[in-house]
């Protein structure tokens, strides 16, 4: 069985989610990376994803049209080489979930999103209920569309490989969507629904000057967004877009940094889902410790502190 | 308010418990054209009714012979009772149960989800052609000339700092030839009626507790559909009352809960606790091995009785069900007198309709002349007795009423004192060590309310209106050390910065409704107001 | 100019569901339904541009079991002009979905399909990208502004650390992120006058349309629960995991 994943970059190098999506491609069958773009921005993806630990070939698909990897392009595309791949395969991205099940519906198949685990070739484990339960589903379509959770599997490893590069003749066109502009602003703080690393504040900081004093300089180091409890908003220390927990935003960064938050579930139901969960707090208690892979016990004005100054 | 609309109606009836829907149905039945609109403040019917519940099905069985055809969800008949008296280790079944306390006997009986069989009277409603408006809460009462003429909801939008948001919507005036209110326990409406029309001159004060409740699925293995406990003594002290209670109904589902008495003197005495460690009791412990918790709610009943029930009627409406108190306190049973006295308020207002009466006092004879009331009278001693003598003589009492003098003693004990009169200063108090939760069988207060699906739509003003902060301070903190931080069973009151200059914070946002601060506390600082319309607990199916 | 909304009905978002205890699936049984948060935000943007005079028509559809008609009702009290039915299986996947929607889009002939980005219970987040496949049209997903332009769509959108601004040819298929605006509640007076508007209801079947399942769910299970990890005595050995065991930093 061969499965074509579409690959994409971030920053001159290959997005770690596509490496993650290409680790749960592999369980599946040889990968064939699919990599689009201008013909330049094309030309440098391929070379990168042939490196990619576990790529077996690429595909590079330069055009204008493809720029911006717009979804009815791409779609029209992934559609055009279908052909004999049993799965099709794309991270669970912005770009991913765009386009795929555009692409699984030309396809006349049933998409299976946000994949956590490949259990066989037709059955896999997603969420659903926003993560409260996990279903396992076994699919009838003689094709897969899948992406993948990123956080569900560890991406291959960015070198390793020798992939032969495939260039692909690019026949199709877009008349309906056109893009206009871009904006990713380059603000050194990163937004907290996608942000990699969050630092997040509770009541245990005191005050509102404390909660800047102590987090600001930490989130900097880890170029981390800033997070915060129920009651840290309630009472003052942080903005109402800051609360993480049930009535708050949902996030699940590779890093979680619970400072002074006691771990009520109503907040850890925002972000019991991340990778790593560190707990500072003085309460050995408290039912972050529950959930923290690493607990600090001890006074977070000291330790947060020394903590940023370690980094 | 000019902008608020208006709509006219028959009949508008606040409150979607078994009171209003009783209300509401028997209106239909007896007069098909009576145009009837029935509002409830939970986002749908049922979702704010906490109950046990096993119900008598007299007053369904009148309302709808054939209830059974229909499809009520009375599932579980009762087939097995004990009572136990507690000690710390120990329990002791009490023997002869129909015979010493008779009113908790049960044979006949059903062990029901309360929210169920309102959602299922809602479709009856509905079907008779009552309207009914889930989400909308009851705001402000409409009096005109001294006349109760409707209710309006309340306004949706309004910012946490009182201004007209972005997404304001005003209320609505819902206009009524009669009004009933049909609130629960301690209505926020009805507390407004009853003050307007001084509809509690020279009866008792009304008295309440406070039922905590779980409901639990457990192994199929240990179910046994019917079973109905009680318990009384441990680990209340005996100048408490309450107890608590465990259903076996359903698809194994278990109904637990616990009933603290709030006249409680002990300031340091946590309901939710009580509730809590009673189930580690061996006679309680055992039924919840193997199981899973799913759903946690609270809620106030009325206990004052016979004594308590104020002036029924005013000009424009009249109160029902627990709004009014008709709980039988001694079978902790309300839901068939709330049916009962919800249909003939129906009754005496189709009557009053068709004569154009102010006022549809035909009411309070029509519950004189009934079961109704031959059933409070014959139970208004039983609670009094607890309240003077502590469980263990008010017990002896209630045995001796029931076996000697059949209900009809010659003399009525009265109440002496309101609830928020009783507490005992911290000083005096005796702190109570709880134990930690052990989160199989044992939780703590916010993991409790996350079962209760409790939210309310944050940028809005705070709902519980502290009067006059100042006095929390030189009473609430300094007296009791805010008794409110353990009675409230949500955790929305919190005591913070103890150790300088202690200061309230309230997570309203946490409220499930109960109405127990409205109540308790000690100087009635606090107001319970209806938050935005579908605010609170959305209780879900089995509660 | 028409626009399509669709509605899903789905389990109330303040509701915690719960995995069955035989793992065949979540209980829904009794459980509050509401329209899917997502979808409210679709038909607050129809009805906008409908009071701004850019839409002359908003149509809310559901696809699903006969209770449906309670959320279309809600459309309709939230501004939707009318309605349709289209009876089914309750929840129906996506595919399913997308096909009788380009059947129904085919009779209607609207200008535009505003959806919500992902319904909260099978969380696909697929609809409104098939439908945009299976018509041929553009898709402005995970919208956050919608402006009618010189006759197009001119759509932003969130993507991964921003956000990008797409033109697309009208028709169009747009759907809703959380930004895009705050739903206005249906208020009381408008849900009474909603029980006034057109709800037509039409089956599945009739419109031709296979609605086999292509996935079958083997089985439902409550996520594991996370377990205490070790407790580190210093913040330089936690700098230390956090680099070579956890690899995060
Ligand atoms: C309907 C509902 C919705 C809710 N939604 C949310 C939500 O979205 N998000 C949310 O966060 N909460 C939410 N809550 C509230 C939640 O239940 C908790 O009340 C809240 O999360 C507690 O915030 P906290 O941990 O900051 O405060 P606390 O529980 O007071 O914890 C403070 C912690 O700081 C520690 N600490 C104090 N001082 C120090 C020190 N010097 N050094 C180290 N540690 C210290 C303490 O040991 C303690 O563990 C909701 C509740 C309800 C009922
Ligand atoms: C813990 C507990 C255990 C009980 N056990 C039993 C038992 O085993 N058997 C039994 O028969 N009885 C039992 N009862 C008593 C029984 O539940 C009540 O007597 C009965 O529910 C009263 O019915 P009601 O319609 O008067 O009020 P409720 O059932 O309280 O209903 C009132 C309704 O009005 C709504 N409402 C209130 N204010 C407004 C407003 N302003 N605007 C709009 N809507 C409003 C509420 O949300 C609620 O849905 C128990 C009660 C409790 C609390
Ligand atoms: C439908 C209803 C309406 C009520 N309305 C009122 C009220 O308007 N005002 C009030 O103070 N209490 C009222 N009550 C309360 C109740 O009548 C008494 O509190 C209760 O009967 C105890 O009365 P008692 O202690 O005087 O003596 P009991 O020994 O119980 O009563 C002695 C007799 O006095 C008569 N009686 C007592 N109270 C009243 C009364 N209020 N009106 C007419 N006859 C009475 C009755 O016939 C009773 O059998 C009402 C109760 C119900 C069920
Ligand atoms: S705030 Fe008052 S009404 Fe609300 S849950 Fe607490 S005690 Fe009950």
């Amino acid at each position: 069985m061969t499965v074509l994943v579409l690959v994409e970059t971030e920053a001159g190098q290959i997005r770690q989610a596509s490496r993650s999506a290409i680790t749960a491609a592999t369980k599946l069958g040889d990968v064939h990376a699919l990599v689009v773009g201008n013909a330049a921005d094309a030309d440098a993806a391929a070379a990168l994803a042939a490196k990619v630990t576990g790529v077996a070939k690429v595909l590079k698909a330069g055009a204008d049209v493809l720029t911006h990897e717009l979804a009815e392009p791409v779609a029209d595309l992934i559609v055009s080489l279908a052909g004999d791949y049993s799965h099709i395969v794309a991270a669970s991205t912005a770009v991913g979930k765009n386009v795929l099940p555009r692409a699984a519906a030309l396809l006349d198949v049933q998409p299976i999103p946000d994949v956590m685990a490949v259990i066989d070739a037709d059955t896999f484990v997603r969420p659903i209920y926003a993560g409260n339960a996990l279903a396992t589903v076994k699919s009838s379509d003689a094709k897969k569309v899948l992406t993948v959770r990123a956080t569900s599997f560890d991406p291959a490893p960015a070198e390793g490989g020798s992939a032969a590069i495939d260039a692909v003749n690019v026949t199709v066109q877009d008349t309906v969507s056109r893009f206009v502009s871009e904006h990713t602003p380059t603000s050194d703080r990163p937004e907290l629904e996608s942000a990699r690393v969050i630092v997040s504040g509770g009541r245990g900081l005191g005050s509102a000057e404390n909660f800047q004093s102590v987090l600001t300089p930490l989130a900097d180091k880890l170029g981390a967004a800033i997070g915060a409890s129920r009651v840290a908003v309630d009472s003052g220390y942080a903005e109402n877009d800051c609360q993480v927990g049930q009535t708050g935003k949902i996030v699940a960064p590779e890093l979680y940094i619970a400072v002074g938050i006691s771990g009520a579930i109503q907040h850890l139901a925002g972000m019991k889902d991340s990778k790593v969960i560190v707990a500072i707090n003085k309460d050995a208690d408290a039912p972050m410790l529950q959930v923290a892979d690493y607990a600090l016990v001890g006074d977070l004005f000291e330790a947060v502190p020394e903590l940023a100054k370690a980094l | 308010m000019s902008e608020r609309e208006a709509m006219e109606f028959d009949v508008v009836i606040v409150g979607g418990g078994p009171a209003g829907l009783a209300a509401a149905i028997r209106l239909r039945q007896l007069n098909p054209e009576a145009n009837v609109c029935l509002i409830e403040k939970g986002s749908e019917i049922g979702a704010h009714i906490v109950s046990g519940a096993v119900i008598e099905p007299r007053a369904l069985e009148e309302l709808f012979p054939d209830w059974l055809e229909r499809g009520a969800p009375l599932k579980t008949p009762v087939t097995e009772e004990e009572m136990y008296f507690l000690t710390e280790k120990k329990g002791f079944r009490i023997p002869a149960l129909d015979r010493v306390m008779p009113h908790l006997a049960n044979h006949g009986n059903y062990v029901v989800s309360l929210g169920d069989v309102c959602r299922w009277l809602a479709e009856q409603a509905e079907e008779l052609g009552v309207e009914i408006y889930p989400g909308f809460a009851g705001a402000e009462v409409l009096i005109e000339k001294n006349r109760v003429v409707g209710v309006a909801t309340g306004d949706m939008g309004i910012t946490r700092d009182g201004e007209k948001g972005p997404n304001y919507q005003p209320g609505m005036e819902l206009r009524a030839k009669y009004t009933l209110f049909a609130e629960g326990c301690r209505g926020s409406l009805t507390k407004q009626v009853m003050e307007h029309y001084n509809l509690r001159k020279g009866v008792d004060p009304q008295t309440y507790g406070l039922g905590i409740k779980e409901v639990w699925e457990i192994p199929a293995e240990n179910h046994r559909p019917g079973l109905v406990v009680h318990s009384f003594g441990w680990p209340l002290d005996d100048r408490t009352y309450g107890g608590a209670w465990l259903y076996h109904f359903g698809e194994n589902l278990v109904s637990y809960g616990f009933v603290t008495g709030l006249d409680y003197e002990n300031t340091w005495l946590s309901p939710f606790d009580e509730m809590q460690r009673t189930k580690l009791h061996p006679i309680f412990r055992k039924h919840f091995e193997g199981g899973r918790r799913l759903i946690y709610g609270a809620r106030a009943l009325s206990e004052g009785g016979l004594q308590s029930i104020p002036r029924l009627t005013f000009p424009g409406g009249a109160l029902l069900g627990d709004s009014a108190g008709f709980l039988n306190t001694p079978k902790i049973k309300g839901t068939h007198t709330a049916m009962k006295s919800g249909m003939l308020a129906a009754e005496a207002v189709i009557d009053a309709l068709k004569a154009e009466r102010v006022e549809p006092a035909a009411y309070t004879s029509l519950v004189r002349q009934s079961w109704l009331y031959d059933e409070l009278k014959s139970a208004r001693n039983v609670r009094p007795a607890f309240a003077r003598w502590g469980s263990k003589l008010g017990a002896l009492y209630a045995g001796f009423d029931a076996m000697v003098l059949r209900g009809k003693a010659p003399w009525t004990l009265h109440f002496k004192h309101a609830d928020n009169e009783t507490l005992k200063p911290a000083s005096l108090s005796t702190p109570i060590a709880y134990p930690k939760p052990d989160n199989t069988i044992t939780f703590d207060k916010l993991s409790s309310v996350f079962l209760s699906n409790t939210n309310h739509e944050e940028d809005q003003p705070v709902h519980l209106k502290v009067r006059n902060m100042g006095l929390w301070k030189t009473v609430n903190w300094d007296v009791f050390r805010s008794p409110e931080s353990r009675y409230c069973p949500a955790a929305v009151y919190e005591a913070v910065d103890t150790d300088a200059e202690a200061r309230l914070v309230i997570n309203s946002q946490n409220c499930v409704h109960c109405k127990t601060c409205d109540i308790k506390d000690p100087t009635q600082n606090i107001d319970w107001c209806t938050p935005e319309g579908a605010g609170g607990p959305n209780y879900p199916s089995g509660m | 100019m028409k626009i399509l909304v669709p509605v899903k009905r789905v389990v109330d978002y303040n509701i915690k569901v719960l995995v069955k205890s035989d793992g065949t699936g979540v209980e829904t049984a009794g459980l509050k339904m509401s329209m899917n948060p997502f979808d409210e935000i679709a038909v607050e943007e129809a009805v906008r541009l409908r009071e701004k005079g850019s839409a002359t028509e908003v149509i809310a559809v559901s696809i699903g079991v006969q209770q449906a008609q309670d959320t279309l009702r809600t459309a309709m009290a939230m501004g939707a002009d009318r309605s349709i039915l289209v009876l089914s299986e309750e929840s129906p996947e996506p595919l399913a979905v997308a096909k009788v929607l380009k059947a129904l889009v085919e009779r209607e002939k609207p200008d535009l399909v505003f959806l919500g980005k992902q319904a909260i219970d099978d969380d696909m987040n697929a609809t409104g990208q098939m439908l945009a496949g299976l018509l041929g049209w553009g898709q402005g997903t995970f919208a956050s502004k919608v402006e009618i332009v010189d006759g197009r769509a001119e759509v932003t959108r969130e993507i991964d650390g921003g956000t990008e601004t797409v033109s697309l040819a009208v028709p169009a298929i747009v759907t809703a992120d959380l930004r895009l605006n705050e739903p206005r509640y249906a208020s009381l007076p408008n849900i009474m006058k909603a029980k006034k508007k057109p709800l037509e209801t039409i089956q599945a079947a009739d419109l031709g349309v296979d609605m086999t399942r292509r996935l079958t769910t083997v089985s439902v299970a409550e996520p594991p629960v996370r377990k205490a990890g070790i407790k580190v005595g210093s913040v330089a050995e936690l700098v230390e995991k956090l680099r070579n065991e956890a690899k995060v930093i």
